[in-house]
């Protein structure tokens, strides 16, 4: 079965037909190819599709594309404008946060979300809000270093 | 301060902007016009004699393009060392374990090819199955491979010395057992390939793997296409950590639906899928039995190792080889003997992971040498120290320490750690451990016998000379080999480190094993130091030629000429340039003060056409004679020391690990951030392992925790802060004195937190992963 929705990703609105049972992760990376948001599990344990949904961190493997419809999502992709860096995102460059990079969007996402809320959160309260993001490559020592730094100049 | 401009600085990773902002591309995002999609059919039985497969149903469902099971391909076996080449595409007469692949689908969706394996009939008859290794040992057990009886897949015997007659020697001797876990590698990308046929007979295999070359061989060999017609690309790789180091039934599947059907094909694991797969950390029963003279001297060591394999051999000869060759360092140890089995079982197959085949055996190894120093109420930190090699030693089993800053390493922590007023005094509740380890930098022989070059580089230089451009076949997985070999070059040429781009991963670009046994940096940072330094002499040869001025006397930095004594005239080179760039920017006109490196390779491009250089690698014969020398042999050694501090709930028996000091002798730090991170990632794999990690298999050989959910890897709240040392020797066979740092960070870390439990608990763990209730019950019995 399939149905027409309109999505808003990244300010723009996106009319799709999709199936029902897609998920927004697939409809963001397969129909809109923003691959940016990564899909390590499909099952909502890992983190790598965080996305944002009315500025909250979700798993959009766990959420079907028709739910998302009347949110505003937020990706990777809607972060950088006109290829100036997220102040998050050249953190992340500069701290040497990225290895694999295949958590680094949804990380970087979900401290945009903490920061969006807390702007000068705590080792532990930054340690919790990306708790959810499984990295294997760094420790996380770079990544909490990274966003401390931007926590410090907000 | 040394004084180099672009290495041992910290640069910003090359591919950090495009990972950031989601712009770098991982195998999964690609997307070919006509591409078709696949899926695998797997075992759900883990022993079982094939019968028959019925394709007719999923053949006709429409939408599918192609199914293919073994009777579609002459059966070439395969697997990652020639002398145990045992596994096949697809599943030929019977299966050997859950998930082992009977058949692939190629549809035009995701949703097609699922719908048709559905549709695909097999008759299985179900045979008795084996899951432990020393049941599988035993005479009638279930026989898994007919070649191997008692289901031995390789089996080792080394000693070095005279390990009995030590003995005797010995005021003291203890023996214990270790037992680690299976592990999974959990890389956060699944493994991916797309497979792309063309029409001329060529295939393109872009795939997440570590050794575009292994897998490019294997291709060749298993679907009998000329290695000359076979092109792997690496896209960005999300982790491999080592089972992403051969070639799987995944790549060769892809591969030849592509060839089936003509059109791209793009197949992929999901995390179960990547569970099944494995080829990740064997389990380990180590048996150690060490003996000492009363002050401490290490005399002879007795290991005894029995790994569970699993269903094929992958890594496996080498693992069971490395679980004894790992030990003959860092420690004088004149006495060595080891006997290690690696048997198949009805599992998935295990294989190489981060620190291969030398995790347990350390963890185990460095836990009994604490054992020994408070039986001989000597100090953990002096026990290791005095017997602590130094460069140029060599171990008993022949490995060549050409660099050592192993005393540094014990010296570094033990100093920032605060160890003399800690140890022993802590609170109940509340330890503190060490330990040591060393990794080879870089496997001194290719997986095949052969005399190839392990690494070649070339290093091409832009028409304009403005932009150098580094090609390697070598892998970026995420470790930072793409920079590391950008900012070797920079150096090596004299230029800016931005004015460096490397295109990397690809076969048709150059030979290069690839990312495993913790190579790259040495192996492939060497033959980019070489062709750069080719490409260079290039160019100062025409300049030379051009201002009467012998090359000796000129040198190359950030990008500026420099003369040694008298400036010559330069000026019509100048003029020249300039000339050709009428109308250009203003910014684009060459240095005020100095000829630029742009000018002269501009000059030498007109006198001799595109200017490229070219680097090789291959270490010198390496090791000893006896039987399975080549393992454990390299032409350098990284190595670590780090010690842990817990706190343990000794009602609940709970580890928390507070904080972690790490060194770590990796030469001459290329990119100390990268460095960092090698050490600050492998801490917190190794305290996965040491604390949660475990994949767990109910009774039918199924494996019951194959999520990141119920498989527990560490999470930000999990891992301490790591304070990391870089510990730089000057290493003689690497690029600028650089060695390894990626697996051999790990080494110390399981048995470090080990020994600080046993600090704050009084009760040795012996099994991995040191969970609350292995504490609570060892404290319970204690009482």
């Amino acid at each position: 079965m399939k149905k027409m929705i309109t999505l808003n990703v990244n300010d723009r609105e996106y009319d799709l037909v999709i199936p029902v049972n897609r998920t927004l992760t697939q409809v963001l990376r397969e129909n809109l190819k923003l691959t940016g948001t990564k899909q390590g599990c499909g099952v909502g344990d890992c983190g790598s599709c965080t996305i944002l949904m009315d500025g909250r961190p979700v798993n959009s493997c766990l959420v079907l594309a028709a739910e998302a419809e009347g949110h505003k999502i937020e990706t990777i992709e809607g972060l950088s404008e006109e290829g100036q860096l997220h102040p998050l995102q050249q953190a992340f460059v500069e701290h040497g946060s990225i290895q694999c990079g295949f958590c680094s969007p949804g990380m970087i996402l979900s401290a945009k979300a903490l920061l969006d809320k807390n702007p000068s959160p705590g080792e532990t309260e930054i340690r919790e809000a990306i708790s959810g993001n499984l990295c294997r490559c760094t420790g996380y020592q770079k990544i909490v270093d990274a966003i401390q730094s931007v926590a410090k100049k907000v | 301060m040394n004084s180099y401009s672009v290495i041992n600085s910290r640069a910003p990773r090359l591919d950090a902007p495009d990972k950031a902002t989601g712009r770098a591309f991982y195998t999964d995002d690609l997307y070919f016009p006509n591409m078709l999609y696949g899926a695998l059919l797997q075992s759900p039985l883990a022993h079982a004699r094939i019968l028959n497969i019925d394709i007719s149903r999923a053949k006709r469902l429409p939408g599918v393009k192609s199914v293919v099971t073994a009777k579609d391909v002459q059966i070439i076996r395969y697997g990652v060392s020639p002398a145990r080449y045992d596994e096949t595409i697809l599943a030929v007469d019977k299966v050997r374990y859950v998930g082992d692949e009977v058949a692939a689908v190629a549809a035009v969706d995701w949703e097609t090819a699922q719908e048709a394996l559905g549709l695909i009939q097999v008759d299985y008859e179900e045979l008795p199955a084996v899951f432990d290794p020393f049941e599988a040992m035993t005479e009638g057990a279930p026989q898994i491979h007919d070649a191997y009886t008692r289901n031995i897949c390789a089996e080792v015997h080394q000693e070095f010395g005279n390990v009995e007659a030590a003995f005797e020697q010995c005021d003291l001797i203890h023996e214990h057992r270790f037992v680690n876990k299976r592990q999974d590698a959990a890389f956060l990308e699944p493994n991916n390939a797309v497979a792309v046929y063309d029409q001329l007979g060529y295939l393109t295999l872009y795939t997440s793997t570590q050794v575009p070359h292994y897998v490019q061989r294997t291709v060749s060999m298993v679907l009998k296409i000329p290695i000359g017609r076979v092109r792997v690309v690496k896209p960005y790789v999300g982790g491999g950590f080592g089972p992403k180091a051969s070639a799987s039934t995944l790549e060769l599947a892809a591969c030849l639906l592509s060839i089936k059907t003509h059109r791209p094909v793009k197949l992929h694991f999901n995390r179960e899928q990547v569970f099944l797969h494995s080829r990740a950390r064997h389990q380990f029963f180590h048996t150690f039995k060490t003996g000492v003279k009363k002050d401490g001297t290490l005399l002879a060591l007795h290991n005894t190792c029995i790994l569970e394999g699993g269903a094929y051999s992958s890594f496996g000869i080498a693992t069971v080889y490395y679980a004894g060759s790992l030990l003959g360092g860092p420690y004088k140890l004149p006495h060595m003997k080891y006997d290690g089995f690696r048997v198949y079982t009805n599992r998935p197959a295990c294989g190489a992971q981060r620190g291969h085949g030398g995790v347990a055996a350390r963890a185990g190894f460095e836990q009994q040498l604490d054992i020994i120093a408070e039986k001989l109420g000597i100090d953990p930190v002096e026990l290791r120290l005095k017997n602590i090699m130094e460069a140029g030693d060599t171990t008993c089993n022949e490995l060549n320490m050409s660099s050592l800053g192993m005393k540094e390493c014990i010296e570094a922590i033990r100093d920032h750690s605060d160890w003399k007023q800690k140890k022993g005094r802590l609170p109940k509740g509340k330890g503190i451990g060490l330990a040591c380890g060393f990794f080879v930098s870089g496997a001194g022989y290719p997986i095949y016998r052969s005399d190839t070059y392990h690494a070649t580089v070339v290093v091409k230089i832009s028409e304009d000379g403005g932009t150098v451009q580094l090609q390697t076949g070598s892998a970026e997985i995420g470790q930072g080999s793409d920079t590391a070999f950008a900012m070797i070059a920079a150096e090596a040429l004299g230029v800016r480190y931005e004015d460096v781009r490397v295109v990397s991963g690809d076969t048709d670009l150059s030979v290069d094993l690839g990312a495993y046994s913790s190579r790259q940096t040495l192996m492939t940072g060497y033959a980019a130091k070489d062709a750069a330094e080719d490409a260079k002499c290039q160019i100062l040869e025409v300049l030379s030629e051009a201002l009467n001025v012998p090359v000796e006397k000129i040198s190359v930095r950030n990008g500026l000429v420099f003369f040694e004594g008298a400036t010559p005239d330069y000026m019509p080179i100048r003029l020249a340039y300039i000339k050709e760039h009428r109308g250009w920017p203003y910014d684009d006109r060459p240095h005020d003060d100095h000829l630029t490196f742009k000018e002269a390779a501009r000059l030498a491009y007109l006198k001799r056409g595109t200017i490229v250089g070219t680097g090789k690698y291959k270490p010198p014969k390496l090791g000893g004679s006896f039987r399975g020398a080549a393992v454990g042999t390299s032409p350098a050694y990284g190595c670590s020391a780090m010690i842990a501090e817990v706190s343990v709930d000794l009602e609940t028996g709970e580890v928390t690990v507070e904080k972690v000091t790490d060194a770590h002798d990796c030469g001459l730090a290329i990119n100390r951030t990268s460095v960092e991170g090698q050490m600050e990632g492998s801490v917190a794999m190794g305290l996965g392992e040491a604390l949660f990690e475990e994949v767990k298999f109910n009774d039918q050989g199924q494996i019951i925790n194959a999520s990141l959910g119920e498989y527990k890897i560490p999470t930000a709240l999990d891992v301490p802060p790591v304070q990391s040392i870089i510990i730089e020797s000057n290493e003689p066979n690497g690029p600028y004195g650089a060695k390894e740092v990626g697996e051999g960070a790990i080494m110390p870390t399981i048995p470090a937190i080990l020994n600080a439990v046993y600090d704050a608990t009084g009760v040795r763990i012996t099994e991995l992963p040191i969970t609350s209730e292995r504490i609570w019950r060892a404290l319970k019995e204690k009482k």
